[in-house]
């Protein structure tokens, strides 16, 4: 065997659809290699000058070959184009079933927290055979989180959420790199990634818990903040009401609609004067800098999970109607 | 030492070696006459020394990333000094190399001469870039002095506005002030080529290097502008605390990603499109044929510039911009593909049923098709938006990029400087270690770049300053190519200036080539020409003449006077 690795560890749903479309590359290029480097060599050999008195002639060229060598080119790149898209779908679309995994990258670690509220610092424990979706976001610069041996990448940019997801396929330990250059110690910035049966993992995740779920400790913040006394819901909150609000198209001042997406919640928290919800005055104060990152993240969990409870109070007929300042959340 | 003049059976007016009669090079003498000259072919010298005094300044900090590598560990120098040399590596070779290499030197020497002029159409302004391109590189210099940069040669934000603590404005002044000169330098030459040719020179009677030169000068003016300003941009929010880019002022650090790659992208093309008008110079003349499909590679280079600006996205596939825009710049990256791999097969084809000699130049321009051609199928790989998640910023870029530069630009560059110096210093430079060193650049250049793309692919995250251990091996082949190379680019320093003082005389045309810069003596006078040439065929129109006009044999060819 190698003493040394030649080629990285299979290791994700996606390595080996990104490996297929690398080989095929490989061999296409091996192919116009050889084919250029035959042609080249082979025809400067065979018409080598052999006195200097020769008179090539004067070909001034084919239409024809024209045509093949830009058609044919023209052929194979679309074939990569769209092979290479479909890969790049199935990397960003993520799976309804996959758990989710905060990342925060901070020069020059990577603060990891779990749903549950379990935190990790350089190191991702993650189950064998469940995707396994990552919401990034940095503290200080861009920085990138990836997995090789997963063939995924994604940055993490300061003010907004990227998201990536794997599904690792073998247990064992990988390589968890920062792939964005941030500074004196980014070399430093690499931990591991555990992947873990799915029993070792649940004991793992409830080996010590370390206090309230994610959304929990949103939760908490929302009241400590006072977020809750404009957020209400009631017909004369001074704030929108955030309860199912989650995914949906939000109507602004305007005039515009964006969707409220992860990176939205975060900015109307920080950047509170940004985006106005059309009808409301802008008169939230800003938390830039008062909240870290860690618990941005918490607190838009918290207002994720708003929905579901709201979806079951509709469901149960009149009872939400009636008493909206309770059900506002 | 005694110089032999390999003479020319030259019948009067035909002119062969000037260095015994008036050129441009003793026509006045003194530092001023050289500093405050307007003569092209002056201005060329200025840039040649002093790219080459940046491109040894680049492989110096090149030389110590190289050797940190050897080891895992970061054990020859600490992290901050590690950053620092490869930011100053990629600064000095990009802005201060290889973006004035071609077009500042061999452009500004030729490009008259080839379409039949005195000079350029603003000579003075010719001076003034150079003076431009000085002050920038001043400026860099002093940043150096200073103790350097580490943001990386791309400023990413917010890290370069807000987070570097070293002496990022100094670097971006000087970034920002050699932009001009390059600017400058693309207005001359699309001037002159407009406005200045000789009569009979229709524009597909140019040569190939005059073409590609023109499609340079769009980019530089077109593009260059937009780098100008998003540098300054980066030193405003630095110094100001203006909210550009950095989002804890209410920047967005994107953006900053798409102007500088709207530049820095095409500024790829304004490093390898002249490298590629060399080439069809080269292949021309050492096949002593017309090249196959010469509208095609004049025609490509134009469509390598229009599209070249509308791929720059492909450098943000990971960044968290969208995937249908991921999905335009992705296709688009693969349609630039195309005009490339058009004049890879016109140029092979060219040497069929030519007559090709082995010399060194010619060694340089076999050698640029086989790198040009891995450096622009890896691209593929990256252009592949599936592909690139995994291989974005890793060593797997660092490699697929120098297969251009170096492989391309700088291989075209070293095989242009080989071609035409006989008619720039009048000189001939030994052959036999020409053709060493060019076998030593290629195996030293592929020995260092080639383990890179395995290392890269393996996961190795470029401008790592250590790094797990089992990628040392890869590294450490990586380093002796290295070693070899910096060895094989000194060997042409060396016998090239040796020739300057007891070089075998050139004739005009030693090659045998075609082309208004070989009719006229070695080296030329400081006006070109004697008598207004005029043009009254196509570009290497080789089996057009009568004779092969190869000195000593047979006089240079007068076809087009």
């Amino acid at each position: 065997m190698w003493s040394f690795p030649l080629f990285p560890d299979q290791a994700s749903t996606l390595a080996s659809k990104v490996d297929a479309l690398y080989f095929f590359l490989i061999a296409i290029s091996i192919f116009f290699s050889i084919l250029i480097a035959v042609l080249v060599v082979g025809l400067a050999i065979k018409y080598r000058r052999r006195s200097d008195d020769e008179k090539p002639p004067a070909i001034h060229g084919s239409l024809l070959l024209e045509l093949t060598w830009t058609l044919i080119p023209a052929g194979i790149v679309l074939v990569i184009f769209v092979w290479s898209a479909e890969v790049y779908f199935s990397a960003v679309r993520v799976p309804k079933n996959a758990i989710e995994v905060q990342a925060v990258g901070k020069r020059w670690m990577w603060k990891i927290q779990h749903m549950t509220g379990k935190r990790e610092i350089n190191e991702l424990h993650v189950p064998v055979g469940v995707p396994v979706k990552v919401t990034l976001t940095s503290e200080d610069v861009i920085h990138s989180f990836f997995i090789p041996a997963f063939r995924v990448k994604k940055d993490a940019v300061p003010g907004r959420y990227n998201t990536m997801w794997f599904e690792a396929t073998k247990t064992g330990k990988y390589h968890l790199f920062c792939a964005e250059y941030c500074g004196t110690k980014h070399s430093g910035m690499i931990g591991t990634v555990y992947v873990m049966e799915p029993d070792a993992y649940q004991a793992w995740l409830g080996g010590e818990q370390a206090g309230a779920s994610l959304a929990g400790a949103g939760e908490k913040l929302f009241t400590d903040l006072a977020c809750i006394t404009c957020h209400r819901g009631d017909s004369g909150a001074r704030g929108p009401d955030l309860a199912g609000l989650f995914g949906k198209p939000v109507k602004l001042a305007s005039g515009e609609t964006v969707t409220a997406d992860e990176t939205y919640l975060r900015e109307s928290i920080v950047q509170p004067a940004a985006k106005i919800v059309e009808g409301y005055q802008p008169i939230m104060p800003t938390f830039q800098g008062l909240l870290s990152e860690e618990q941005l993240l918490q607190l838009v969990a918290y207002i994720q999970g708003m929905k579901a409870e709201v979806k079951d109070e509709a469901a149960a007929p009149a009872a939400g109607a009636a008493a909206p300042s309770t059900g506002a959340r | 030492m005694q110089t032999e003049v390999v003479t020319t059976k030259s019948e009067g007016a035909v002119p062969g070696n000037g260095l015994d009669r008036e050129n441009y090079i003793n026509a006045k003498h003194g530092i001023w006459s050289w500093l405050l000259t307007t003569d092209h072919k002056r201005i060329a010298i200025l840039y040649l020394i002093t790219i080459t005094l940046m491109f040894f300044l680049g492989g110096a900090f090149a030389a110590g990333v190289r050797l940190e590598l050897m080891t895992p560990k970061g054990d020859l120098v600490d992290s901050d000094a590690y950053n620092k040399l490869f930011t100053m590596h990629g600064i000095v070779m990009v802005f201060f190399f290889l973006i004035p290499s071609i077009p500042a030197v061999l452009g500004n020497f030729l490009i008259p001469i080839m379409i039949g002029a005195k000079d350029l159409a603003f000579p003075k302004i010719n001076l003034l870039s150079w003076y431009i391109y000085m002050a920038g590189a001043a400026f860099f210099m002093v940043a150096t002095l200073f103790g350097g940069v580490e943001t990386g040669w791309t400023f990413y934000t917010p890290y370069s506005t807000a987070f570097s603590h070293t002496n990022v404005i100094l670097a971006a002044v000087g970034i920002f002030i050699s932009g001009f000169s390059s600017i400058l330098t693309g207005l001359n030459f699309i001037v002159t080529i407009h406005k200045m040719r000789a009569p009979g020179l229709t524009w597909f009677r140019m040569p190939l290097f005059v073409w590609a030169h023109y499609a340079t000068s769009l980019i530089q003016i077109l593009g260059t502008p937009v780098v100008a300003v998003t540098i300054l941009m980066v030193a405003v929010e630095r110094l100001l605390k203006l909210g550009l880019f950095d989002p804890a002022l209410g920047g967005d650090p994107i953006l900053f990603q798409h102007l500088f790659w709207f530049y820095s992208h095409p500024a790829v093309y304004i490093m390898i499109l002249p490298g590629m008008g060399v080439m069809s110079e080269l292949i021309t003349a050492f096949t002593r044929k017309r090249v196959f499909g010469y509208e095609f590679i004049a025609i490509s280079s134009l469509a390598i510039a229009v599209v070249g600006f509308l791929v720059w996205g492909h450098h943000m596939f990971v960044s968290g911009q969208s995937t249908y825009a991921g999905m335009v710049f992705s296709a688009l990256s693969f349609l630039v593909a195309i005009p490339s791999a058009v004049k890879v097969f016109n140029w092979s084809a060219t040497l069929y049923k030519g007559s090709v000699s082995w010399e060194s130049p010619m060694m340089y321009a076999i050698g640029f098709i086989g790198l040009f051609t891995i450096g622009g199928l890896t691209g593929l790989f990256l252009a592949a938006m599936g592909l690139d998640i995994h291989m974005h910023d890793t060593y797997f870029v660092v490699a697929h990029f120098h297969y251009i530069m170096v492989g391309g630009a700088i291989f075209a560059y070293l095989g242009g400087i080989h071609f035409w110096w006989p008619k720039i210093t009048g000189r001939m430079y030994p052959e036999y270690w020409a053709r060493v060193a060019a076998v030593l650049v290629f195996a030293g250049f592929n020995l260092t770049f080639f383990p890179q793309f395995v290392v890269g692919y393996l996961g190795m995250p470029r401008r790592y300053h250590a790094y797990p251990d089992e990628f040392q091996v890869l590294n450490v082949m990586s380093t002796a190519g290295a070693s070899l190379l910096g060895i094989a680019y000194l060997i042409p320093m060396l016998y090239l200036t040796w020739s300057l003082f007891a070089g075998k005389k050139a004739p005009a045309n030693p090659w045998g080539a075609k082309g208004l810069e070989w009719t006229i003596q070695s080296p030329p006078t400081t006006f070109n020409f004697d008598h207004q040439p005029v043009v009254t065929e196509e570009a290497y129109a080789y089996a057009e003449s009568h004779d092969t006009s190869h000195d000593p044999a047979a006089p240079p060819a007068q076809a087009h006077a």
